[in-house]
């Protein structure tokens, strides 16, 4: 991944400068932990990240942004990369207990595209996927093709939670009933149901969010953001480690306020500009050597007691740590 | 129907400009000053998540047709529900005949901040 990564400017909890140090390696081979809200980051191969690695009960994987069905320039073979990626689970040291898949599974909500994904996707060594959609996968029929296939056990358009070794996870839905001139948006509906899905929790259970559109705002401009975010982080503001897990925008981006994560994925399909770097948001053309260094996939883990969630970006061409 | 015209004329630059890269600049024979008859139709481009132009003048009963020159696909969706484009892939194009007067907002439903006008009258 690129060491460009730029964080917004009102970050608070940590000094920019260390932050920036912490992204300088993030998807390099870096261990990036959180505890109390302040990131660190640890060289992968260090003793320390060994041990946090050995002690860890919970490792799950992401993944965002598949895409199958483009063939453009950017990448005409999403298909592969996608196949790579998996290939790249599957030789993580530790089996994931599972994977999150965080939208944009196919490019045109065909039912071909979801078939293909799905094949290539049994390969993953897991437990289980968990999906949220993207707009990607909802382009039709009010996002039929993607339920039939995922939405069974989930609420509304598809938003769920479960928990899993003491982490609590909440899966979100924010591509939907989008309206004009806005941003992505959960809806009254679902900002309900979380408030009343988290309301029995202690606060000292660690909270894990994954949806497709970021839950902060990275660039209105591009629609990088989700209008009502602030009412559902409104609900989790008790809880003493918040870890946010978002895709869409098809590269690495991350930001800690108080005890807030917040984190988005590299695409398996295509890169896309950095913020305002381009004309628009669309997928970026760059040298066929380059373009397996800026797909990846990533890592998370939990150590009980330490209330800290490990997050690893992998590289496709990066080797196994 | 000054306005319609003044509508039209980024459209004729771009058909200038899109006949001189086809034809090596030989053949640019776009009428610039024609007046806009009720029947015409219009085009909207799709690019870099922009709609071009964003806000447009027509004669009622005038076509408009959108075409998506980006690699991903968009929408065309009314504000108000008057009409609503499948998705268009690629170069896909949606045409709509505007036969009221008023003004139609729309909007890419599946990416919001992409925003335009049609003003018919």
């Amino acid at each position: 991944m690129s060491n460009e990564t730029e964080i917004e400017p009102q970050d608070d909890g940590v000094g920019r400068r260390s932050l920036l140090k912490c992204m300088l390696w993030a998807g390099s081979g870096v261990l990036w932990t959180i505890a109390g809200g302040v990131p660190r980051s640890l060289r992968i191969e260090s003793a320390e990240a060994a041990n946090a690695a050995a002690a860890s009960s919970l490792s799950f994987l992401q993944i965002s942004d598949s895409h199958i069905g483009f063939a453009k320039e950017a990448n005409p073979d999403v298909t592969a990369t996608l196949r790579q990626a998996v290939e790249r689970i599957n030789r993580m040291p530790a089996r994931p207990a599972f994977v999150l898949h965080t939208g944009d599974i196919t490019h045109l909500s065909k039912p071909g595209e979801f078939d293909l994904a799905a094949e290539v996707l049994k390969e993953v060594r897991t437990e289980r996927i968990h999906y949220v959609p993207g707009e990607h996968d909802v382009l039709e029929d009010d996002g039929r093709s993607f339920l039939d296939r995922y939405g069974q056990g989930t609420q509304g358009q598809g938003w769920h939670s479960f928990d899993q070794n003491g982490v609590h996870f909440i899966g979100l839905v924010n591509v939907v009933n989008l309206k004009a001139g806005g941003l992505g948006n959960l809806g009254g509906e679902q900002l309900e149901w979380l408030e009343s899905d988290v309301a029995h929790l202690s606060a000292s259970t660690p909270i894990v969010v994954f949806a497709h559109i970021p839950l902060w705002s990275i660039y209105p401009d591009w629609g990088w953001g989700t209008s009502d975010a602030a009412q559902a982080l409104g609900y989790l503001k008790r809880f003493g480690s918040v870890t946010v897990l978002n895709g869409h925008i098809h590269q690495v981006m991350q930001k800690v306020e108080g005890q807030v994560a917040f984190h988005t994925a590299m695409s398996t399909a295509f890169p896309q500009p950095r913020p305002g770097t381009a004309k628009g948001p669309g997928p970026m053309k760059v040298p066929a050597d380059q373009l397996r260094h800026l797909l990846g996939i990533t890592d998370v883990s939990f150590v009980p007691g330490q209330g800290r969630l490990a997050v690893v970006d992998h590289a496709l061409d990066q080797p196994s740590a | 129907m000054s306005e319609p015209i003044a509508a039209l004329r980024p459209l004729a630059r771009r058909m200038v400009l899109h006949a001189a890269l086809a034809a090596g600049a030989t053949l640019v024979m776009v009428p610039l000053a024609r007046r806009p008859a009720a029947a015409d139709t219009v085009k909207v481009y799709i690019d870099n998540f922009t709609f071009a132009p964003a806000e447009l003048t027509v004669a009622p009963g005038t076509t408009v047709v959108w075409t998506n020159h980006d690699d991903i696909p968009h929408t065309i969706t009314s504000s108000d529900g008057a009409f609503k484009s499948h998705a268009l892939d690629t170069d896909d194009s949606f045409t709509f005949t505007f036969e009221k007067a008023g003004s139609y907002r729309y909007f890419c439903s599946l990416h919001p901040h992409m925003v335009g006008m049609i003003k018919v009258g």
